[in-house]
């Protein structure tokens, strides 16, 4: 009977290490593939030069500007009104129907399609604010999209900054915005970086937001400002692997490998800051 | 001093109403989204029922006359999507058991950091991988005409629905004290009695969590299964023949519409449709977490 | 007595929703003296130290009535909370030190209150650290790490950083329940010295504590002031039974 159920332990544990594989051993082949596959493209002036003859030839070098104009734009939307959002759920919020409801909304948030987030961007910024396809309203569609990350790791950096610290400057007598920016915000501060760098790769990686709010088929030139159109790596990998014939394999698998890389790098980084702030962390 | 004093007041005072503005944004913004999206969407219920469009079986966007009838996009979306479940639940329920309870420390991180790089991704990468690898593959296996199924999407909306539902998941198998297991242990019941019996019981609730955020996961996937289930927008009578997604349609055809055309109108309502399933999805999993706190 | 009184309070009560916390508490601090609550956990002792620096005002379903005043003002009726608690210092049970380094931990209420001259502000850290008895063993480590200093240290360090922003009164909530003696004795020579320039009050679960440095001692018990008056009275001969049981140790 005892044997029994330790050959069935062993069986289950077995399988569950199988499922575990399954899960994560695609993961590595797919990197290596991608950078087995598309390394030979990568050069100087894949990356600095322009598309030519219909992007059958020459760099990405647009889709790459574009693509850090749009990640700068979501940004400069979406990391103070996460942070300040978080800010309230953290610090000020009661535990009532209001702070209930925005929780709510932050899931759902987080949960709509991304390609519904190309909808409302097509519908409020393109049309109904008459910004046009154009790199404004790209990154302010992105930026709702990746509100959500921003404000869910800051929380919890805020959250990991111990109680007392507000009490004891409370207690000097120091107003609560001055103890959130003094003693609670500094310490936050490796979180809320690694959330912005989440959100960054995120917004770098997703295609169907940018779909109808701002990206260009093709565009082989810089955008001059943010009532561009423009250009971006998913776009336009999207493009060259299905819209367009005759792409030569190794540029579609360069630019999924240079789009990876970035977004990985970024997650890399997201990692080592999360890292370097745990250890380092004194209470 | 005093102006000092009142200068100071009037700075915190501005932020403090910034935070508050900040802090319900998220709900002016989930308003703007399903107001934008009606704005549009519920002008083609002028002239297309509301019936025909969810009930039709017929897309033809742009024949004359038109037909919007979204039946195919409806059983295309649940195709892939219940096949992504079938697929995804039960692997990613293991991964994150296994992860959560059996893995030794250092296999752990490991398996998460390789959990956490399949979660950053991008979609439009995985689609693409899964054009050149998966759907030859599914082609020449199940010698099908085409390996743009049904089936190639499942197979791969499973994979991307992985990060969603271990992650979840494990951090429900996690929040169960360690003192139940330790109790099963003390009594004699072996290390997998103890998950079986007992860990997983008492995470149930954060479990059923995972899987329906992973299912929203999977309606809401876009590129990749635009790229890889062949984008036929009629009913499939089996998983092996492609589909076109809700999700797939919005993305393909918004492009070539005329703004303010019928075909314009009836994607938003497809985005209305999309906005309303993962609203309750979320909303399910949300109360399967909070019964769990109780 | 001949001092005039610094706080007073007349029918305090203080409700957390259902729960009565402080039942109708009257009972006058006089200036420059300290005054030792005790009493069991849970009889109100700290609820009513956190009135006076209105550090309850944001729990939820605080509610409060009767009047608490210092030198004759009520303190809930006017908003400047921050005023209010630069006046009423507070050290808490565990040292709380800010992670930053020993000197920035007690500048910190100083320059939050607008301080900028340098020169002014090492004066008054210095000042601050010398009462606090802390000054010879920190003074060639004002820029380490608060966090390396030793329990008794930071306890020590939280007091000067209390004194740095010069309070009249200063609430201590059991300062020394995580200390050593030598710790413990060096708080207390501290905190009779502070008699001559501030109103302090103590609460603590150390009856020995009370009566060390206590002028006067009050017992609260379930929410009541059962008994305020000498300490050495208190303790000797109490009205009450209750104190009495307290005391000696028959529970709590």
């Amino acid at each position: 009977m005892i044997k029994n159920a330790y050959t069935r332990e062993k069986l289950a544990f077995s399988i569950l290490f199988l499922s575990t594989l399954v899960v994560v051993l695609p993961v590595i082949l797919i990197l290596i593939y991608i950078i087995y596959q598309g390394w030979h493209a990568i050069s100087w002036d894949f990356l600095t030069q322009m598309p030519k003859r219909g992007m059958r030839e020459g760099g990405i070098f647009p889709a790459i500007v574009g693509t850090l104009w749009l990640v700068l734009g979501t940004l400069i939307f979406a990391l103070p009104l996460g942070v300040l959002s978080a800010i309230y759920l953290s610090e000020y919020a009661k535990d009532n129907f209001l702070t209930r409801a925005v929780k709510l909304a932050i899931i759902n948030l987080a949960g709509v399609p991304s390609v519904v987030y190309g909808l409302f961007g097509l519908g409020i910024f393109v049309i109904f604010l008459k910004f046009g396809a154009s790199i404004l309203a790209g990154s302010l569609t992105l930026a709702i999209m990746v509100l959500p990350i921003i404000i869910t790791t800051t929380r919890e950096a805020l959250d990991s900054v111990p109680q007392s610290f507000r009490q004891v400057s409370l207690s000097l007598g120091v107003s609560k915005w001055e103890t959130i920016r003094r003693v609670v915000l500094p310490h936050a501060l490796p979180g809320i970086l690694t959330g912005m760098i989440l959100a960054v790769s995120r917004a770098a990686g997703e295609t169907a937001p940018i779909l109808f709010t701002v990206a260009a088929f093709y565009l082989p030139r810089l955008p001059k400002s943010i009532f561009d159109q423009a250009m971006a790596l998913p776009y336009h990998l999207y493009v060259i692997s299905t819209q367009v014939p005759n792409i030569k394999l190794e540029i579609r698998y360069g630019t999924a490998l240079v789009l990876l890389m970035i977004v990985l790098s970024l997650n890399l980084v997201a990692i080592l800051v999360r890292a370097q702030f745990r250890k380092k962390r004194k209470w | 001093m005093q102006k000092n004093f009142n200068g100071k007041l009037v700075k915190e005072w501005v932020i403090e109403r910034c935070i508050y503005l900040s802090g319900i944004a998220s709900i002016i913004f989930v308003g703007l989204i399903f107001i934008f999206l009606a704005k549009e969407g519920f002008s083609l219920f002028k002239t297309v029922s509301v019936s025909d469009f969810l009930l039709g079986q017929k897309w033809y966007p742009i024949s004359t006359p038109a037909q919007f009838g979204i039946l195919p996009l409806i059983v295309g979306s649940l195709y892939v999507t219940l096949g992504a479940t079938i697929i995804a639940v039960p692997i990613g329920i293991a991964s994150a058991v296994y992860i959560a309870e059996v893995a030794p420390v250092k296999t752990r991180e490991i398996l998460k950091s390789g959990i956490e790089v399949l979660a950053a991704i991008p979609s439009v990468v995985l689609g693409f991988i899964g054009m050149m690898t998966l759907v030859p593959w599914v082609k020449n296996t199940f010698h099908l005409p085409t390996g743009l199924t049904a089936f190639s999407g499942a197979l791969m909306l499973a994979f991307m629905a992985m990060p969603t539902i271990v992650s979840i998941a494990e951090d429900a198998l996690n929040a169960v004290p360690k003192r139940y297991k330790e109790a099963a242990l003390a009594l004699g019941a072996t290390r997998w009695q103890a998950i079986w019996r007992v860990i997983f019981p008492a995470a149930s609730s954060g479990i059923l969590a995972a899987v329906m955020l992973g299912i929203g996961r999977v309606i809401g996937e876009t590129m990749a299964v635009m790229m890889i289930t062949g984008n036929a927008a009629r009913i499939p009578n089996s998983l092996f023949e492609p589909v076109r997604t809700l999700t797939a349609t919005v993305a393909a055809e918004m492009g070539e519409t005329v703004r303010g055309s019928d075909h314009y109108f009836a994607l938003f309502a497809i985005g209305i449709v999309l906005f309303i399933i993962t609203f309750f999805i979320n909303l399910i999993a949300d109360l399967a977490v909070h019964r769990k706190l109780k | 007595m001949v001092s005039p009184i610094k706080v007073q309070s007349k029918d305090l009560s203080v409700r957390y929703g259902s729960v009565e916390a402080l039942k109708s508490i009257s009972l006058d601090v006089y200036a420059n003296e300290i005054l030792s609550i005790i009493g069991p956990a849970n009889s109100g002792k700290s609820t009513f130290l956190r009135c006076l620096n209105r550090f309850n005002d944001n729990q939820p379903n605080f509610s409060f009535k009767g009047l608490l005043t210092i030198d004759g003002q009520n303190i809930y009726a006017d908003g400047n909370v921050e005023m209010l608690r630069k006046r009423v210092g507070m050290v808490f049970a565990l040292p709380i030190v800010l992670p930053m380094t020993v000197f920035e931990n007690v500048a910190y209420g100083l320059r939050r209150h607008g301080m900028k001259d340098k020169t002014q502000m090492e004066s008054i850290v210095e000042r601050s650290l010398k009462a606090a008895y802390l000054w010879d063993e920190v003074k060639d480590r004002l820029q380490e790490h608060a966090m390396k200093l030793s329990g008794g240290q930071q306890q020590r360090l939280c007091l000067a950083r209390t004194l740095a922003v010069d309070p009249e009164i200063i609430l201590y909530d059991e300062p020394c329940s995580g200390l050593d003696p030598i710790s413990t004795a060096k708080i207390e020579e501290a905190m009779l010295r502070f008699k001559q320039n501030y109103t302090q009050i103590l609460v603590t679960n150390n009856t020995k504590q009370a009566a060390r440095v206590g002028d006067r001692t009050a017992f609260f018990l379930m929410g009541q002031l059962i008994e305020i008056g000498e300490t050495k009275k208190l303790f000797t001969s109490p009205v009450d039974r209750r104190t009495d049981d307290y005391i000696s140790g028959r529970f709590g």
